[in-house]
């Protein structure tokens, strides 16, 4: 089952959200950014007892998540997160939104502006399956993860692994640990991040803070 | 100063033993008590009854909901048509200028009288979005939620420009003799319909009035050149003048304007809003509509990013409706959504579900 309300999350994200989890301290201020129907943030609150708010852009996740009990805000990620102030949280999560934004490497400033530590995951689009399928098919790679037509999808700026590793370092931002997920779900935990990463992870979760 | 004022209000419902379940809803600029039951003078239905009621997001069967009439209106709580015990004689300009604040803080003494020590929401639209920011800038502890709708922590400059529009309309009737007409037995009838027929438009949005109206003839199949209300729109906003100066009083617009002019939290705390909401405990659900013009988005924005940076709890969703500021008085499904979502979520972190 394809869910398309969560536009910009791929369908399972159990793991996703299980690793990001993993990386928040108990007790902290978290914000969620692009937290759709609150899932994540649920849980965080659940298991983290964090102080959890969001931002979500489409007003029925908005409603779902007020209907949870949790804070959340109208907006998004490129016009938003300008209007929190500094040092606001301990943590600002971007999960599987960074490609649906429309200047990441603002987002990306901005994250770790509001939050003391950043934990932002995407897909990696040089994971092997997306290559292949480009080659062989010459045409924009659609996968399970990334089931949208080029014309109609919201993640228009997609990034590798590599991509990604870049704009950090080209921002000072540090990458404090790093989990790549292989398709058949195994876990590279604070691993590499070289040739053979790009290439087998289909997932990607970093946090990540300021360069002191 | 005035010592003794009296407070008009209405209530729904029945307050539990805990005395947790008080709901206090505020009016707006010309809204009354009358928000869940027949208003005396125009026998309509009350303002707000698609919001109050069995089984609604206001819901009797749980809550209990209180509206008093703002300090300066007309339908019982004291106000400048009553009478000065000084003079004898109705106090017209005689009465004191008022705040938002002055209106919050008479609330205050009717929380006292009805012995509630903390609303579990304080709700209302516009002015009523005014009176629960300022319940929440003054007695944050004694509001345990709060609902500001299509409002703003202060009154835009345009929004000073058509009040001051229709104060100068009442003021112009000659009727309005120095604001002594009732001595006179007399009433500035038309400069209050124009006051009321131009604050009208400005509640609602291009689309709506081109969707309601169009130009659609009134009663006529031609034009008549004339000045006579050949359009709809036109006959409406007659209609809308006509009937409003029967249930209220002129005075009593111009000073609650007034109250609405001076509306500035942040002026009281050194410019900053935030300092306004500072430490507090209160959860917040702001909600705007699209189309409003009148309270646009960007004020409740404001006001969600003063509440960010206070670090308050808030929720904000901006509702897609095309019809303009007074979708908070209409049937607007999504609001009663956000709204009965977010109310059912505190009232179980408050016990009550």
């Amino acid at each position: 089952m394809i869910e398309k309300t969560t536009l910009s999350r791929p369908q399972d994200i159990r793991v996703d959200f299980q690793l990001i989890a993993e990386m928040v301290e108990p007790g902290s201020r978290v914000l969620d950014i692009g937290c759709a129907e609150g899932t994540l943030l649920s849980h965080l609150v659940e298991t983290k007892n964090v102080d959890g708010r969001g931002i979500e852009l489409s007003q029925k996740g908005v409603n779902a998540c007020v209907a949870k009990g949790l804070s959340v805000v109208q907006g998004d990620a490129d016009q938003d997160l300008v209007e929190y102030p500094d040092d606001a949280f301990d943590y600002a999560i971007l999960s599987q939104t960074l490609q649906a934004t429309h200047r990441p490497a603002e987002v990306m400033n901005q994250l770790l502006r509001v939050g003391k530590k950043a934990v932002v995951s995407f897909p990696n689009f040089a994971f092997w399956r997306c290559r292949a399928y480009l080659a062989l098919n010459g045409r924009m790679p659609m996968t399970n993860a990334l089931d949208y037509a080029w014309y109609e999808t919201p993640n228009i700026h997609f990034c590798t692994l590599h991509d990604f590793t870049a704009l950090c370092e080209s921002l000072d931002i540090q990458i404090e640990k790093s989990v790549i997920v292989k398709e058949n779900g195994d876990l590279m935990k604070n691993g590499s991040l070289g040739f053979w990463a790009n290439l087998v992870g289909a997932q990607c979760i970093f946090l990540l803070s300021r360069t002191s | 100063m005035m010592s003794d004022i009296t407070m008009a209000y209405n209530t729904y419902g029945i307050l539990n033993e805990d005395k947790s379940n008080a709901i206090l809803v505020c009016h707006a600029l010309t809204g009354d008590q009358f928000a869940a039951s027949q208003q005396p003078v125009t026998g309509k239905e009350g303002w707000w009854t698609i919001m109050i009621g069995p089984g609604k997001v206001l819901d009797t069967d749980r809550y209990f909901i209180v509206c008093s009439n703002v300090l300066g209106g007309c339908m019982g709580t004291t106000g400048p048509k009553d009478i000065n015990p000084e003079t004898g004689k109705a106090f017209g300009l005689d009465f004191p200028i008022i705040t938002i604040g002055d209106m919050v803080r008479a609330q205050s003494l009717l929380q006292d009288y009805l012995e509630i020590p903390d609303w579990f929401c304080v709700i209302g639209g516009s002015m009523g979005g005014m009176q629960v920011l300022e319940w929440a800038n003054s007695y944050s502890e004694r509001c345990f939620s709060a609902i500001p709708i299509a409002t703003a922590a202060k009154h835009s400059a345009q929004n000073i420009a058509f009040h001051e529009v229709g104060r100068q309309a009442v003021m112009a009737d000659p009727n309005w003799m120095g604001g002594k007409y009732l001595e006179h037995d007399v009433k500035p009838r038309a400069g209050l319909a124009v006051a009321r027929m131009a604050a009208h438009v400005t509640y609602l949005s291009e689309s709506a009035l081109h969707r309601k109206f169009g130009r659609n003839l009134q009663d006529r199949e031609a034009l008549t050149f004339g000045f006579d209300a050949d359009f709809q729109v036109e006959s409406y906003l007659r209609y809308q003048g006509i009937n409003f100066v029967d249930r209220f009083d002129p005075n009593s617009y111009l000073y609650i304007t007034r109250a609405m002019d001076y509306f500035d939290i942040a002026r009281d705390h050194g410019g900053s809003l935030a300092k306004a909401f500072e430490g507090s405990q209160t959860r917040f659900c702001v909600v705007s509509f699209s189309s409003d013009w009148l309270f646009p988005t960007t004020e409740s924005k404001e006001v969600v990013k003063a509440l960010n940076a206070a670090a308050a709890n808030v929720s904000f969703v901006e509702i897609e409706t095309d019809k303009g500021h007074d979708a908070f008085l209409l049937d607007t499904p999504e609001m009663l959504e956000t709204i009965g979502g977010f109310l059912n979520s505190t009232a179980k972190s408050r016990g009550l579900l």
